[in-house]
């Protein structure tokens, strides 16, 4: 059983990610880079520069360590942890239907995945909107939190309330579990101090969303249907 | 008797199951907190432009 969900999480992460991977490159990865250039108080220009011409060592807040550099390393960098990231999706996703005792086909698989994308996406954005680099931003430790907090509370929310028994208790408990983060409120700053054009940010948090539904219903699709191609073989 | 012994097969099977899924919920989780929200500034470097893509909170 481990081995057939291991088989089938790195297989389906592995097509979903450098697919995903290949859609960063064009949608969010651009405005990143462009919004670097926003970053460096030199350059107030209102055009970003384009971003093969985004200069290494810019004032980037990301202290002086080590990073890919710009181009070919950059990108297979971003591929790597995001293929890892679909990986552990995919392993996540398998877990919870195993808990819950669901059958793994394409149909359960996708609706499962899109579950995980409400909890996962769609309610922690809510809060914290998917934010570009430059942008203000609250306490980094409080918004991991919120965001884990937030995640798991609408996973158990949704589960709870898409229960089949319908118990009015149980939908009462789901509803409140999923309101409760927002109720709480995300940890945010005090002012606002991007210099990247609103439009930018706009842009990238819509595309955002999209890139990370698109990796979750990628990874449901791949796991309903790989997982009866790695079925055990009947003993004869 | 082979009722019993179908049901002891199943809860096995089911066993089993569970702790793979218990294997693979704590690996999944490990590498998603590896690629989102791990301090190590290396970390953070290579995976910066997936926390950010992916809407995980990164500064």
């Amino acid at each position: 059983m481990l081995t057939r969900i291991l088989s089938v999480g790195l297989l389906a992460g592995l097509l979903a990610g450098l697919l995903i991977a290949a859609l960063q490159q064009v949608t969010t990865t651009p405005l990143i880079l462009a919004a670097e250039t926003f970053e460096k108080p030199a350059v107030a220009s209102a055009t970003p520069a384009p971003p093969h011409s985004h200069a290494a060592g810019t004032a980037h807040d990301h202290g002086e360590g080590w990073k890919p550099a710009d181009g070919m390393p950059r990108f297979f960098f971003t591929a790597i942890t995001t293929v890892a990231t679909a990986v552990g999706v995919a392993f996540v996703l398998m877990a919870a239907m195993v808990f819950a005792g669901a059958p793994i086909d394409e149909h359960h698989a996708l609706a499962w995945a899109i579950a995980g994308f409400v909890a996962c996406g769609l309610a922690p954005a809510a809060g914290l909107a998917p934010e570009l680099p430059g942008s203000a931003a609250g306490d980094l430790v409080g918004r991991q939190l919120w965001w884990v907090g937030t995640a798991i509370a609408t996973a158990i929310g949704l589960w709870a309330f898409l229960r089949t028994d319908h118990h009015p208790v149980v939908r009462l408990g789901a509803i409140v579990l999923l309101l409760a983060p927002h109720l709480i409120g995300a940890p945010h700053p005090h002012e606002f101090e991007s210099k990247v054009p609103a439009e930018i940010a706009a842009r990238f948090t819509a595309l955002s969303l999209v890139v990370q539904a698109l990796l979750w219903a990628l990874v449901g699709i791949g796991v309903g249907l790989l997982w009866p191609k790695f079925a055990p073989k009947p003993a004869s | 008797m082979a009722n019993t012994t179908a049901s002891v097969i199943r809860t096995t099977e089911r066993s089993d199951a569970l702790r793979a899924a218990g294997v693979a919920l704590i690996l999944g989780l490990g590498l998603i907190f590896l690629t989102g929200f791990a301090y190590p500034e290396v970390i953070h470097n290579a995976a910066h432009d997936t926390r950010h893509s992916l809407s995980f909170p990164c500064h």
